[in-house]
């Protein structure tokens, strides 16, 4: 009887024909490298929320927090499910970054590229006591300060820290980076003037600058954000000028995006290509990238890949010349 | 937090005097592990303290207390750490319990369990053998009801799952 | 007053019958994660939050509260029942509350953490009530030193106690500060001590060190004088509750200390861990029957549950008024407002009125209802004291394995758990003490960030540990309660020999 079972079912297994779309046989699980509550963890359950109203998938999903070592953690456990098709990860610059910083036997090109859902951008941040107009005013204050003035951001040797030394480099000045374990802890901390200047990302600080606590200066990025909706002080985030048209020229953006293990078939990923496509054009997801002023961004297939490319040299080049480099 | 001393029982087994110093030998060992690993860092002062400063300050007292222990351990009066008959029955829960986990890896967490319920219910037998079976059965079966289906926690899986579909 | 009949109109709010309904869910299914190590109140707050993406937000962060105050209460269960910590706050609970459970008065212990719960949280939340905009103000000056000054006096408060060896206290803290200090520094994102090994890269996560240092080992403990319970049988009804509250007035010194270290850990993001150790180490400092902590004082059980209750509530104040979680599961109720599209910060006060007062209106119900159901259930948790040996310790023993696996998916973890429940085993044999390696271990890694933070900040001067009166005040606390147990056994050896001269009558 047990062996009629064990032949079905391998029958069942081997009969998922490559001409036959794919379909999930049980519950997928997207693994967020970072803890909850996280930006990668609301968009993950965002995602999972979309998923879930719009029934787009036959099979539930569940949402895995692994952010040990800075999300090495669940980055090395998809690299260890290679040809599991129910296993996701959501990606930042992390991807890149971490093995970087730490040396460990990650990379990318192991994983298999699903789409990128969209760009985060990165505001300089001051209390909004402060007495700095633009990015100048901070940059001429910086260089007149001893012991130097204090800049928090997220972790160490990723992307707010990478900013911070960006920001060295270009004005010829010195900082102190103090990192800590989240954007909305750095946020407090501005609010209460432990530090006087953030690198957070939109969504991090939106509530600070709402309540009054705390003001953008500038955006690291190329072009001004696009969401018009006045936020506060009847400022919108598209009121918020480029840094570069202050005099300080750092730009920097950060990927958010989801990969499957390796070794996964076409049709498995296309399954999902076809899943997070349909996500990305759902109306709760457009609302969750105006909320958190995320740059849309999808991008699939060769798409993907060639941004990640491209992406990966510029980090190694600004981590190599940061010294963030694990010896 | 104190253990029961039963210092009157005459009763034969492994002394306490032995079993300080194996602690202490370990304690001074993991020491020694701190103390490198965090020199090899750089323990210093840069600006701040360095990454294995604080690691490498508290190796040392560590080492220092762990030493003052194996000191003190020469010098307290022998007593019996645990009798052969207490090791014994510890020994007949860790031995499952190892087993246990060894299982997990290749079984999966719930058939693993069955087998641990049949072996430890069996090895202290004073349970009738169908209410064992029973146990064995049902408790795999609440798990996998609650993590597994209600609250979507996937626990290991093995081959009995894989081919039931799971 | 305006707050007041807000207030009112939340009650309103949440007082409607499937408010009330969704009440009860959460509280009975925080419970359920309560009492289940690994699945705590995160968890289950996670796993819910996407079902209540449909829901209106009052009645969803309704739900989801209750599943919080439900996992505050459930922790209490399994630390007194079986000493394995279902929380990591419910550790110091273990410490009276598990002997008091050997001792036969498992209901009393039950009782008395469930009623401790319900007077932390309230209040708690008459702290949110009345002075919210105050309090989160105050919040926010705790910048890298003040947080380094608060986990030093929860420090100093918990340590430097006790008669026990003091090498072996010493080898204790160190060995929970060299643990925690395993795996990524968060201040310069490189790993330590992890000796190239990807399992350990991931630290030693505080539950797993629990689980094994106090659950396992105490089976292994418990074996060896014969494969029963230690407890013993005692009677169970429900007349026990009114017995044991009728004693509760005696203590109100250590529920009303209690409740203000909780309430200011909670809002100072210090969190509900930290103030049920300091709660404890207050008690056993400050109470009359501060000796026979240890050994099944009930006043043990009260100090940490108070403490851990009234800063788990607070916790949420920041979260609302700042958008700083202080918990974990005040984090993941934190990803649940912005995905129902409400900003935390403090113009939730202004723009959500009916929000956020439906949610205080709920923590007085939530908690008055919880209350009532943990009641309900004490003879029935009481009564598994008597299900046979041979049966419940291999389920708990595979509780506990799933517990340690399910926090971060890892089989390492089960052997981890193990080999810390031969470690807890050995440890407790030898007198070494455990409690300050559970101390160093949950706040080791964020005192060390908080003080190498400050230092960064201040270029490396120490003066930033005495730069204004908040933190001054501070590390004086803690300096006076680090030397209270040997100035005091000065003071009272001097006594002693004042008096010896008189007939020692008074003895």
């Amino acid at each position: 009887m047990k062996q009629h079972w064990l032949a079905a079912c391998a029958a069942l297994a081997a009969g998922v024909s490559p001409a036959a779309a794919w379909e999930p046989t049980k519950a997928i699980e997207i693994v967020v490298p970072f803890s909850a509550g996280g930006a990668s963890d609301q968009m993950a359950r965002t995602m999972q929320g979309i998923i879930q109203k719009h029934n787009l998938a036959s099979q539930p999903i569940i949402v895995v927090n692994k952010p040990a070592a800075g999300g090495a953690e669940g980055m090395l456990d998809i690299q260890k499910s290679a040809g599991d098709p129910h296993k996701l990860i959501t990606t930042s610059s992390g991807i890149f970054m971490t093995p970087m910083a730490t040396k460990l036997p990650l990379n990318w090109k192991d994983y298999t590229p699903v789409a990128m859902m969209a760009q985060d951008s990165f505001v300089l941040w001051v209390n909004a006591k402060a007495p700095y107009k633009n990015a100048g005013d901070l940059m001429a204050k910086a260089k007149t300060s001893t012991p130097p003035m204090k800049v928090g951001g997220t972790s160490s040797k990723r992307e707010d820290n990478l900013i911070v030394f960006a920001m060295e480099k270009a004005g010829g000045v010195k900082f102190s980076y103090i990192p800590h374990t989240s954007g909305g802890q750095a946020s407090t901390q501005l609010a209460g003037e432990h530090v006087e200047a953030t690198t957070n990302n939109p969504a991090e600080d939106v509530a600070n600058w709402r309540g009054g606590a705390t003001r953008p200066l500038c955006v690291f990025s190329e072009k001004q954000m696009t969401y018009k909706e006045p936020v506060a002080d009847g400022k919108s985030w598209a009121d918020i000028p480029t840094c570069q048209s202050q005099g300080l020229d750092v730009t920097y953006q950060m990927l958010r995006g989801m990969f499957m293990p390796g070794k996964v078939t076409k049709e498995q990923q296309a399954y999902y290509v076809g899943l997070f496509k349909k996500v990305s054009e759902a109306p709760e997801w457009k609302d969750y990238l105006a909320r958190s002023a995320l740059v849309a961004d999808y991008r699939d297939g060769d798409a993907f890949v060639a941004f990640l490319k491209a992406d990966e040299e510029k980090h190694a080049k600004l981590m190599s010349e940061a010294g963030f480099m694990a010896k | 937090m104190s253990s029961p001393d039963e210092a009157e029982a005459p009763e034969p087994g492994i002394a306490r005097r032995p079993v300080e110093v194996a602690t202490a030998a370990i304690l001074i060992g993991l020491a020694g592990l701190v103390l490198w690993d965090s020199y090899g860092r750089g323990a210093g002062w840069d600006g701040g303290p360095q990454n294995g400063f604080f690691p490498a300050r508290v190796g040392w007292l560590f080492l220092a207390a762990a030493l003052f222990i194996l000191f003190q351990s020469f010098r307290s009066e022998n007593q019996v750490f645990v009798t052969w008959r207490q090791l014994a029955q510890v020994v007949r829960v860790l031995g499952p319990l190892v087993l246990f986990v060894a299982l997990i890896a290749p079984l999966g967490l719930y058939v693993a369990a069955a087998i641990f319920i049949v072996v430890f219910m069996g090895v202290i037998a004073t349970a009738r053998w169908w209410s064992i079976l029973l146990t064995a059965v049902l408790v795999p079966l609440a798990c996998f009801w609650i993590f597994e289906l209600q609250f979507r926690v996937p626990l290991p899986k093995g081959p009995l799952e894989a081919a039931l579909g799971y | 007053m305006d707050d007041l009949s807000s207030l009112f109109t939340g009650f309103q709010i949440a007082l409607s019958w499937h408010n009330v309904g969704f009440m009860a869910i959460g509280v009975v299914l925080g419970i359920i994660v309560g009492v289940l190590p690994g699945l705590g109140g995160p968890n289950g707050v996670a796993i819910l939050l996407p079902l209540t993406f449909g829901m209106d937000p009052t009645s969803a962060i309704i739900l989801l509260s209750s599943i919080y105050w439900g996992a505050l209460f459930g922790g209490a269960i399994t630390s007194i029942l079986f000493n394995i910590p279902g929380e990591a706050w419910s550790v110091a609970t273990t410490f009276d509350g598990y002997p008091m459970a050997v001792q036969g008065k498992a209901a009393e212990a039950l009782t008395a953490a469930f009623t401790a719960s319900f007077i932390g949280a309230l209040s708690g939340v008459v702290l949110i009530t009345f002075v919210a905009p105050l309090v989160a103000s105050f919040a926010l000056r705790f910048g890298p030193a003040e947080f380094f000054a608060v986990f030093l006096l929860t420090f100093c408060s918990f340590i430097g106690m006790g008669r026990d060896n003091r090498a072996k206290i010493l080898a204790s803290l160190c060995l929970g500060f060299l643990l925690a200090a395993v795996g990524l520094d968060s201040i310069s994102g490189d790993l330590r001590m992890t000796f190239g090994s990807t399992e350990l890269m991931r630290g030693f996560d505080f539950l797993i060190v629990v689980i094994g240092l106090f659950g396992v080992s105490e089976i292994l403990l418990t074996v060896e004088e014969g494969l029963v319970f230690k407890g013993k049988q005692a009677k169970i009804d429900l007349k026990v509750v009114l017995r044991t509250w009728a004693g509760l007035p005696r203590y109100w010194a250590t529920l009303v200390r209690s409740s203000i270290v909780g309430m200011w850990m909670g809002v100072t993001p210090g969190g509900a861990i930290a103030a049920s150790f300091m709660g404890y180490g207050l008690a056993k400092r400050f109470s009359k029957h501060g000796k026979n902590f240890g050994k099944g004082e009930i006043e043990g059980v009260l100090a940490p549950e108070t403490a851990a209750h009234a800063a788990g509530t607070s916790a949420l104040l920041p979260m609302l008024a700042l958008g700083i979680p202080g918990s974990a599961t005040a984090a993941v109720l934190l990803g649940g407002l912005l995905v129902w599209g409400l900003q935390p910060g403090p113009m939730l006060f202004v723009e959500q009125k009916d929000f956020v007062w439906g949610l205080i209106a709920s923590m007085y119900l939530g908690n008055i209802a919880g209350l009532i159901i943990v009641l309900a259930t004490v003879p029935l948790f009481a009564a598994i004291m008597r299900i046979p040996f041979s049966f419940v310790a291999p389920v708990i023993l595979i509780v506990c394995a799933i517990g340690a696996y399910t926090i971060s998916n890892s089989i390492f973890d089960i052997w981890l758990m193990l080999v810390f429940g031969v470690v807890g085993y050995v440890f407790k044999k030898l007198d070494y003490p455990l409690a300050p390696l559970v101390l160093a271990l949950v706040l080791g890694d964020r005192a060390e960030d908080a003080f190498r933070q400050a230092l960064i900040g201040s270029g490396g001067a120490l003066d930033v540990f005495w730069a204004n009166g908040l933190v001054t005040t501070l590390v004086l606390l803690s300096m006076m309660l680090l030397f209270w147990g040997p100035v005091g056994d000065l003071i009272a050896a001097l006594n002693r020999r004042g008096r010896a001269e008189k007939p020692a009558a008074a003895e």
